[in-house]
This record gives C-alpha cells, structure tokens and sequence, in this order.
C-alpha cells in the first residue's frame, strides 16, 4: 500500500468512526448503516464479480442464509445486546463453507453460464426460505429479539458493525490487490485458459475467493436481520439486494479499491431519497435499470478508473508539452 | 399409476410451452452468444399485453398472439439495436448479460407500476375446462398451448431453414465473420434475430398467462426454469432445447405429483447442478457451443 493510499483509507474511517459522535440523528445514521452495509456488499461482490469477472447473481442467497442463521440462532424473546455481533464469524465461516461446493460446481462453467447457476442458486434459496416453514417461518417470517441498546444511540452498534464488515471487505479487496490471489484472479478474467496453461491454480484460487465473497456478504446479512429485528423471505433474499451489489460495483468501476464504495455512496442515498420523495417500491426498480444501463452504454467501465485515465492522459500530455 | 399417466400427460402440454420459450432464447444464444436473462420478462411481458388486449377487445387470446408477435418483435429488436449493440466488443459478452439483466428489472418495474404486483390470469371463460379420456383429465386450454408451441416451432424451423433470412442466421451462427464477408449484413442478421427470439414469447406468454396466475416477479421463476431448459439441451442447440423442455416438463410433474409442487422447483435446480457436473455442454451442445 502506498502511502498516499494510507492516509487516503485513513482519513475515510477517521471521518467515519468519529461520525456518530457528532450527530445521533437517527435517519442520517439509518442511511450510513445502509450505505455502510452496501460498502461492504458491493466490496465483497467485487472480490469475485470484478477481479475474476465472474458476474454472480445470486450473491443476495447467502445474505439470506446470514440474515436467517442470525435469527434462528437470535429467536425473540430475550434482549441480546452485543452477542449477535460476536456470533458474526460463525456466520460467515458458514457461509463460507457452504460456498465450496456451490462454487466449486457453478465455476465449472465460464461467465454466462455461472450467472445462470447463481441467479437460480437466488431463486432456491427463496423457495426454502418460503417453504421450510419450522425454520424460517415462511412468509410470517422470523422475528429476532429487540436488542437491549439505548434508544437514544440506537443504531449506533449496528453502523459500528456494518463499518467494521465495510472495514473487512475492503482490507480483502486491498489485500487481494497486493497479494497472489488478486493476480491469479485477473489472470483468470483475462483468459482462464491461458492461466490455466501457466500454472495458474485456477478452481482452487476461484473457489476460495467466491467463499470469502459470499462469507462477509452473510455476515451483512446478520447484522441487517438484527437491525431490522425481522426478517423476511421477500426481502432477506432479494433480487434487489443482488443488483445493488453488482450495480454499484459497476458505477464505482469494478476491479478497483474504491470503486464499490464510491458506488454505494452514490447509490444508497439516493435509493433512500427515492424511496422518500416516490414512496412506491417499484419506481426505483425502474430507476435502478435506468441507472444500470446508463452506467453499460456510457461508462462501462465505472467512474474511477475512466477518471484516472483522464487524469493519467492530461498528465502524460503535460509532460510531452515540457 | 393413473397419477402418473396424469402426471405425464400435464408434463407432456406444459413441456411444449416450455419449448417454445426455450426456443427464443436459444436463438438468441446461437446468434449473439448472448444469454437473454430478460427472456422471462419478454414472457411476462407477454402475457401482460395479452390480458390487457383481451380485456379491452374481447378477441380470443389465442388470435391476439397475431397482434402481439409483432409488437414483440419490434421490442426485441429495438433492445438489441439500442441497447446491445453499442457495447464494446472486448467485454461484450460480460456486459451483455448484465444489459439484459437490467432489462428484465426495467421491465418487471414498468409492469408493476402499470399492473401493480397482484396475481393476474387471462380468463377467456374456458380456460378451467377438460375433455375426460378413458379416466384422464386434458385441460383444454393446455393442450391448445401444447398445439400453438408446435405451430410455433415449426414455423420457426421453416423459417430457419426454407428462407434467405433463416440462411443469413444460420450462416452467423456458424461463422459471424465468414457471413459477414459472403455479403450478410450482420448487424440487421442479429437485431432481427434477437427480434425474433423475442417475439416467441408472444405466444408462449398468452400461454403462459392462460395456464398459471402471474404477476411481474413472476419472471424469476421462469428465467430459471428456462435457463435449466436451455443448458440441459446444450447451448445453441434448438432441438435439445426442445427434448429438454419436453424431459424437465415431465420431471417437474412427476416431482410435484408424487411430492409436493414446491419439489418441482428443485428438480430445476437438481437437474442444472448434474448437468453442470457432468455434462456441462448439456445433451446436444457442442463443446465449440453456437450450434444450431
């Protein structure tokens, strides 16, 4: 990490950690924990949509299994206070786990494919939450215990928690960026057979960056089932959530750092001004595909990196002119 | 023993729809090496224009897929010509299947805003009547869908194979650059063809809308289901996607006749997974992938 970047991911969590102790008001730290939670989804879902460049789909299954382990385990009844949020690594260590396979089987296929596997891997994973009724609680859906916090910070733990998986998602994407993992998975969205050929451990380095993806995107799903105190199928296993991800990535510009947090800053809170100012859900569907295939056609690429390269040509020009 | 026969019977029309949709989509997928994620909306959409014009008309919903095919192609093609094409070439395929993908949300928000999410069904008045044969139930109206499905494919077959479009498609299919050098103009070769791919679901959604309730996230459902279809079959390929349409028809009705309905959903995704596993180019894909 170069220094510059140092002091640029410091100022960003400077501001951030000391945020809530400057205003409580609640809607603007109801819109950080979203965005924060999107920072950390949209992060994640780069680690293997942007850097290996497999477009998964279905990324918003294993924040359903998040949110529903975390509320199976979390049954209302008795106040929990900070033990959710130290359950956390089991649900990501699960999820995790559970990807292997998935993985493993769904990265048989190259890009087109793989995204049919994951949208259908979403579209299961909404018929059991639907169906398995003793578990889930189908479409009464399945309530988690009021968390015994002050009123008055409320959704303080629940913004430190989502920082913090914001925090791990963009210290895996930085480290993926310095280490042999990010480099075999660009070899891989490049040409995988080509990878292949040079020795490149291509299932292995593909299946574990796909369980580290879907393990943090779990963990924002427990901390959101928390937060919300119920969770249910329609929304914990959303398409939408899916799209966020992917779309933000997109915005932002994928296979980059700051890109997905670029993204979801942008994004969050203008879902939340639309959802406000237009009440109606499916508006911002629209909205929300508008904005997508505006970001295909005209920056396919994302913000950041068509900026950088403006800012890499002025200066390459400046130094050809003295 | 009679559920079973049932069963097969009800697989056997309702594959023929599935057919029908799979065969679009695989068009589309032997032209463009596209994977048409927004398929499921065209369906949707589809149906929504069916019922609209069925109520406002009262015209048979079987005779409107006259007036619908060509609204649908006209849409299909508008998608490919201003939506596809621009995209660059280097990452075509990644971004195309995103395109799409932000297409079937586009549409499932524009259908939700104009029908709102609630359950809807085309009821032309017969649509819950049978024919008893020898102890077993035909509805009347899935087997008229069994029929138009086999119209449709045929008439698309034909078109495919007696006329000079239908030879500028296969010639893509097999070989863009080639066809594009022996005078066919291939950028009209893939708007009609995703046109046309489109346009199926004309008619496979005035059936879909007659057999099943359906609200704008229905599109879900389908696009998977359809994609199983399609893999199963072999990417490209028409005629797998046909026999896979037919197979995964009569497992999911046997599934849900012996089990429960919910179980037909994941013969999908049983069937998807050891496809995957052990014959990832599916029944008659090629392992090249494009054949037609």
């Amino acid at each position: 990490m170069t220094r510059n970047g140092l002091i640029r991911a410091g100022l960003f969590f400077g501001v951030l950690i000391a945020l809530p102790f400057f205003s409580t008001s609640q809607w603007l730290t109801n819109m950080f924990i979203f965005t924060l939670m999107y920072v950390a989804l949209a992060s994640s879902w780069n680690l293997i949509g942007g850097y290996a460049g497999y477009p998964s789909l279905g990324h918003a299954a294993f924040f359903g299994f998040g949110a529903y382990f975390t509320a199976i385990v979390f049954t209302d009844s008795v106040g929990y206070g900070w033990s959710p949020f130290l359950f956390l690594p089991v649900v990501g260590i699960s999820a995790a786990i559970i990807s292997i396979p998935i993985g493993y089987v769904a990265m048989k296929t190259r890009a087109d494919v793989f995204a049919i596997v994951t949208i259908t891997l979403l579209f299961m994973a909404q018929t059991l939450a639907f169906n398995m009724h003793k578990l889930t609680g189908g479409a009464q859906g399945k309530g988690i215990a009021v968390p015994s916090f002050d009123p008055a910070t409320f959704g303080r733990p629940f913004y430190f928690g989502m920082l913090a998986l914001a925090a791990l998602a963009m210290g895996a994407s930085m480290y993926f960026r310095q280490s042999k993992i990010g480099l075999s998975l660009s070899a891989i969205r490049s040409d995988e057979d080509k990878a292949l050929g040079v020795g490149v451990q291509v299932n292995r380095v593909k299946v574990l960056g796909f369980a580290i993806s879907v393990g943090i995107t779990a963990m924002a799903g427990g901390v959101w089932a928390y937060y919300e105190g119920f969770v249910y199928p329609q929304f914990a296993v959303d398409p939408l959530i899916t799209i966020g991800m992917v779309l933000m990535t997109f915005l932002g510009g994928r296979a980059t750092l700051w890109g997905p947090v670029l993204g979801a800053f942008i994004l969050v809170p203008a879902q939340q001004y639309l959802s406000y100012q237009l009440g109606a859900n499916q508006f911002y569907l629209l909205a929300y595909a508008a904005i997508f295939l505006i970001t295909m056609l005209v920056l396919p690429r994302g913000v950041i990196p068509t900026i950088s390269d403006k800012i890499w040509l002025k200066k390459k020009q400046r130094e050809a002119q003295a | 023993m009679h559920l079973v026969v049932q069963a097969l019977i009800l697989g056997i029309l309702t594959g023929g729809v599935y057919a029908l949709m799979a065969s679009g989509q695989t068009l589309i997928f032997g032209i463009m090496k596209v994977i048409n994620l927004a398929q499921g909306a065209y369906v949707i959409l589809g149906a929504y224009l069916t019922m609209s014009l069925f109520q406002w008309t009262h015209i048979d919903p079987f005779l409107l897929i006259l007036l619908t095919t060509p609204l649908l192609f006209v849409i299909g093609a508008a998608t490919q010509w201003f939506l596809l094409r621009p995209l660059r070439p280097d990452d075509a395929v990644e971004l195309s299947l995103l395109v799409t993908f932000a297409v079937a949300l586009g549409l499932e928000g524009l259908m939700s805003v104009l029908y709102k999410t609630t359950l809807r069904s085309i009821q032309p008045g017969y649509e819950n009547h049978s024919w008893t044969i020898a102890g077993y139930q035909i509805n009347e109206v899935r087997f008229y869908a069994f029929l138009l499905s086999i119209a449709m494919l045929i008439i698309l077959y034909l078109l495919l194979q007696k006329t000079k479009f239908g030879r500028a498609v296969r010639a893509t299919v097999q070989n863009p650059m080639s066809a594009q050098l022996l005078g066919v103009n291939s950028k009209l070769v893939s708007a009609f063809g995703f046109g046309l791919g489109v346009a199926t679901s004309a008619a496979a959604g005035a059936v879909f809308g007659l057999i099943t309730p359906f609200n704008p996230g229905s599109h879900y459902d389908l696009i998977s289901r359809l994609l199983t279809v399609v893999i199963l079959g072999g990417l490209g390929s028409i005629g797998g996607s046909v026999i896979a349409a037919m197979v995964m028809g009569i497992g999911a009705a046997l599934v849900s006749a012996l089990s429960e309905p919910v179980w037909a959903d994941f013969t999908f995704f049983a069937v998807l997974i050891l496809v995957l596993l052990f014959r990832p180019q599916g029944m008659f894909g090629t392992k090249a992938r494009g054949a037609l």
